[in-house]
């Protein structure tokens, strides 16, 4: 085998973001935490550019460094999402950081290589370069759920992560050395051109198989993984909290899709229980347990998993058009999410974050706009048409009645039901309950700016809902291609 | 036939009211709060002119959809902006024009607080049921048919009663619960008809295991929307809870909603699985008719009294959908309309006396013919309208019902019958109890008899309700050949599919 300078171009935005990281990380150094500002805006432009890189690849699928590396409009969709989606959250720390004297230029940094592992994790084609992924991702993560370390509360979740963390990488890579034991290779296409033979499935490999998924359901925070999401999302700083809930939940479940398609795409039979358990569980612990928290930060963490599973009842199909529901899910949960948590950031009286539930109380009286806005994202959370999340849904449980899944169909529509009951509670405490304190103004200009962007996509996107449905069906097309 | 898009433009306009109210009226002074009411009135008041413009528009003797409008929306998925009336659901869109511009009136003084937000539920509500009752599109159908809940929710939680925020959830959470399992059946359809465009879906033939499943499935969202015995346990707390205007809505349009349900999907989509099922129905509604009427007997409330007769009167309307005779079918629309005028005007009169003693308790109240003559004569008229006597809407409803179910079944003919009995008396009673007796209670005797802006809400609901019961033919006109073409469809495709199973059963 002659050394052949690999192909550079599908990997472009990777590369451009880890130039830019490094450069901004220079910068910062060389200038000092006063310049944490403009590292910052800098930071989300080139999350922005490499998103438009991203954009540019075109269609078609190649594989490069040697099969590592993989990228089609499947690619395209979902690192666009996470780009967005983590270029918003750098957005969002802006203003608390600076008043939680957390304004480091650290943050912004760690948070272009955390982005930068969310991509390699969204292209891998092998489980080195998935595990490489997956770690460069992660250790940035652990540093900044910890950013605030003089609050026990956020070292306690960094450290929590970490070891949780730690303990799902572990069985990550146990599985996938199982893989490779059973089945020769690490790499995705190999293994899938093994199957797609009609090899012999031996149960080591289906061992493997069921370590692997447990270590994403692990990333994902799909249940039975669930435990360390409630306590990281409540100790963490709350910009860390809402970049958490979206974009490594986006990466995580597109390099979960990848993985039960591509490689394991013929081994559906093996894992489709699996994934029909989290997705149950995690539906039914999603809803149940949110009914009982007082805190919203701990509310969205059962709620991040309550919405995976429902993205998880798209991935059991194992059909194109399971893949298509996903991939709408994702894109409109983060829309919400995000825009959530913006207005649990906006929430602070007399400068001081407010983070209980009963914070809320007769917000439509004091701020209406706020109160709007949460009523839209917990609407749309709750999957209330004709707010963003019904059409999520509607495109999740559209693949599982086609797939004949009907049982796991009446299970989720029922649980979106007990869903809307935790949703609805804080619509009641916004706007059927009376004051108790008076919530500042919101005079932060980016929070304002992804507060109108999130909401009016959130309660508007039923007028075009084209664009993002007919690029998720391309993306998902993309990956039963390959 | 319009060439310009008029049901999007009644369904829409309420929208504009909302867009601007939202960038003009800011504050909270008088001044800002009459510009709000005024413009909401309005808006209301021009979309009504839309609807009976609708009304007019339409042909009575074409059976099918008219006044179509079809946009693409997500038509790589089959999905489409698909809009239309027939000779079934445009009367539910001029009621629901009409009854809107009342509600704002009726709402003029009582709401005090928040009432740009009211308003705006309000007007948003009316964009989601006139949109509903026109979509021809299962996901548009669907969409307006779950945002109902949005500015429900909020009408009933902020502007309701003291067990408001218990009400409201019930409310939303039994709603949702049905139409969830809706949701699902809609889904499983445009898997096997490939689009979720309604006239399409009308034509294709279900398999015969599949259309129970999916029948129940609808069964589950609408029955609960009408809402049948035993489903109906919401609709007196929602009633009860909500603001008087809410509540006129309540029983006014959005219990029409399950009813329109099972005339547009359950039937002539489903019609094997009606068959089998009509005796469900049946049962069920017969329960209704005369459990919900002695419970009402029983009641202290007077809203909960309403609401309880409100279930039993729309028992007689399921009876009548699934006689699946003409005259059962039209006779059940003609009750849904009379019912969707005559018990919005009962919550009016309800509303009347509950702003002035604040208290809904029967026993609170008692000679009110002394000091309140106008308000008894209205109350009178619409107690009558509700018994069913012969010149008012409702008798003409409930005769037609009456008429088309002996045809099908005498025995539920006859029990539905004693239903009638028993709505006579709780109405009369309720009416004797408030209305007549001695007028000695010093707080009752302050009370004023009704204003001239109260007189403007009732006069159109009683000429209505006079001219529903003097001159029907304006209204059955209307909704005869599409019911006529709805009973074709529905037995054709019963006998195709007994023709089908009979060859399968001689080919055996």
């Amino acid at each position: 085998m002659t050394a052949v300078f690999p192909d550079i171009w599908p990997a472009l935005p990777e590369i451009f973001l880890a130039l830019s990281g490094v450069a901004l990380l220079m910068l910062g150094v060389f200038r000092g935490d006063g310049f944490t500002r403009p590292v910052s805006y800098l930071a989300i432009v080139c999350m922005l550019l490499a998103a438009v890189l991203a954009m540019g690849y075109g269609s078609g699928r190649i594989v490069t460094f040697n099969g590592m590396f993989v990228m089609d409009a499947f690619g395209v969709f979902m690192k666009v999402l996470v780009l967005v989606s983590a270029a918003f959250a750098v957005i969002l720390s802006l203003g608390f950081n600076e008043r939680e004297q957390m304004a480091r230029f650290e943050f912004p940094v760690l948070m272009v290589f955390a982005t930068l592992g969310m991509l390699m994790m969204i292209s891998a084609n092998d489980f080195i370069s998935l595990y490489v992924g997956l770690e460069t991702q992660s250790l940035a993560l652990y540093v900044i759920a910890a950013f605030r370390r003089d609050s026990a509360k956020s070292s306690e979740a960094g450290l929590k992560y970490f070891v949780l963390g730690s303990l799902s990488s572990g069985m990550l890579l146990y599985g996938a050395s199982l893989v490779y034991g059973f089945a020769g290779t690490t790499s995705f296409d190999k293994v899938a051109a093994l199957f797609a033979g009609g090899a012999h499935v031996s149960p080591g490999l289906v061992i493997g198989l069921v370590f692997v998924m447990a270590g994403l359901a692990f990333k994902v925070s799909a249940a039975p993984f669930h435990m360390w999401t409630p306590d990281v999302y409540e100790g963490a700083p709350t910009p860390v909290t809402a970049f958490f809930a979206a974009a490594p939940k986006v990466a995580a479940i597109a390099l979960l899709t990848r993985v039960v398609i591509e490689p394991f795409g013929h081994l559906a039979d093996q894992w489709h229980q699996v994934l029909v358990a989290a997705a149950v569980l995690s539906m039914v612990i999603g809803s149940f347990v949110a009914i009982m928290q007082t805190n919203i930060k701990r509310l969205m963490a059962y709620s991040s998993i309550g919405h995976v599973g429902y993205a998880l009842v798209g991935l059991t199909t194992g059909t194109q058009d399971g893949v298509r529901g996903v991939l709408i899910y994702m894109a409109l949960y983060i829309a919400m999410n995000i825009g959530a948590f913006a207005v649990i950031l906006s929430m602070k009286a007399k400068g001081q974050m407010l983070e209980e539930i009963k914070d809320f109380a007769g917000l439509s009286k004091t701020n209406p706009m706020l109160a709007a806005t949460m009523a839209i994202f917990m609407f749309s959370m709750a999957g209330i048409p004709p707010m963003a999340g019904f059409f999520g849904k509607l495109y999740v449980f559209l693949a599982a009645v086609a797939a004949q899944e009907y049982t796991l169909a009446v299970i989720g529509v029922l649980t979106s039901v007990v869903g809307a009951f935790y949703y609805l509670r804080i619509i009641k405490i916004m706007y059927f309950d009376e004051p108790a304190v008076v919530v500042d103004k919101v005079d932060d200009d980016g929070m304002t700016g992804v507060l109108v962007v999130t909401s009016l996509f959130t309660l508007l996107f039923f007028v075009a809902p084209a664009p993002i449905l007919n690029g998720a069906a391309a993306a998902a097309a993309a990956l039963f291609a390959g | 036939m319009a060439s310009w898009p008029i049901l999007s433009f009644a369904t829409f306009l309420p929208l504009v009211g909302v867009a601007l109210i939202l960038l003009f009226c800011r504050g909270n002074s008088p001044d800002v709060l009459r510009n709000v009411r005024y413009i909401s009135l309005w808006t209301t008041l021009v979309t009504f002119v839309l609807t009976l413009l609708v009304w007019a528009n339409f042909d009575p003797r074409n059976p099918g959809y008219q006044m179509v409008e079809k946009a693409g929306w997500i038509p790589e998925f089959g999905i489409n902006y698909h809009m239309g009336v027939d000779g079934i659901s445009v009367l539910f869109v001029v009621l629901s024009g009409f009854l809107m511009p009342l509600c704002i009136l009726a709402s003029w003084e009582s709401v005090q607080v928040r009432v740009k937000e009211y308003m705006m539920a309000f007007l948003a509500l009316e964009t989601l049921m006139i949109g509903m009752f026109c979509a021809l599109d299962f996901v548009l159908f669907y969409m307006f048919f779950e945002g109902v809940l949005i500015p429900m929710f909020l009408i009933i939680g902020v502007w309701g009663g003291p067990r408001r925020v218990y009400a409201a959830f019930k409310f939303f959470l039994y709603t949702l619960l049905g139409s969830v399992l809706m949701l699902l059946a809609i889904l499983a359809m445009y898997f096997v008809a490939g689009t979720t465009d309604i006239p399409t879906i009308t034509a294709t033939q279900f398999p015969r295991n599949m259309q129970l499943w999916l029948w129940l499935a609808f069964f589950a969202s609408f029955a609960v929307k009408v809402p049948m015995w035993p489903v109906h346990t919401w609709l007196p707390d929602a009633h009860v809870e909500a603001p008087t205007a809410g509540s006129v809505i309540l029983a006014g349009v959005l219990l029409k909603m399950g009813g329109y349900g099972f005339l547009r999907f359950n039937i002539p989509i489903l019609p094997e699985a009606t068959e089998y099922f009509a005796p469900l129905i049946y049962t069920l509604s017969v329960v209704a008719v005369i459990y919900t009427s002695l419970v009402a007997l029983a009641q202290e409330d007077m809203k909960k009294l309403i609401a309880y007769s409100s279930v039993a009167h729309m028992g007689f309307v399921t009876i009548g959908m699934f006689a699946l005779n003409q005259q059962g079918i039209e006779g059940s629309i003609f009750q849904m309309l009379s019912h969707g005028i005559v018990s919005g005007a009962l919550f009016l009169c309800v509303g009347v006396v509950y702003d002035r003693l604040h208290t809904r308790e029967i026993a609170r109240y008692g000679g009110l013919v002394k000091n309140m003559p106008k308000y008894a004569v209205i109350f009178l008229f619409m107690t009558m309208a509700s018994v069913g006597l012969p010149g008012t809407a409702g008798f003409v409803g409930e005769f037609l019902v009456l008429l088309g179910v002996f045809r099908d079944n005498t025995w539920v003919a006859a029990l539905a019958a004693t239903g009638m009995v028993l709505g006579a008396a709780y109405a009369l009673w309720l009416y004797r109890r408030i209305v007549y007796g001695k007028l000695v209670k010093p707080d009752v005797k302050a009370m004023f008899d009704i204003t001239p802006r109260e007189i403007a809400v009732f006069l159109p609901l009683v000429a209505v309700v006079l001219w529903m019961g003097v001159y029907p033919s304006s209204f059955l006109n209307v909704t005869s050949a599409s019911v006529e073409q709805l009973i074709q469809t529905y037995q054709t495709k019963l006998a195709a599919s007994h023709a089908a199973s009979g060859v399968s059963v001689a080919a055996r």
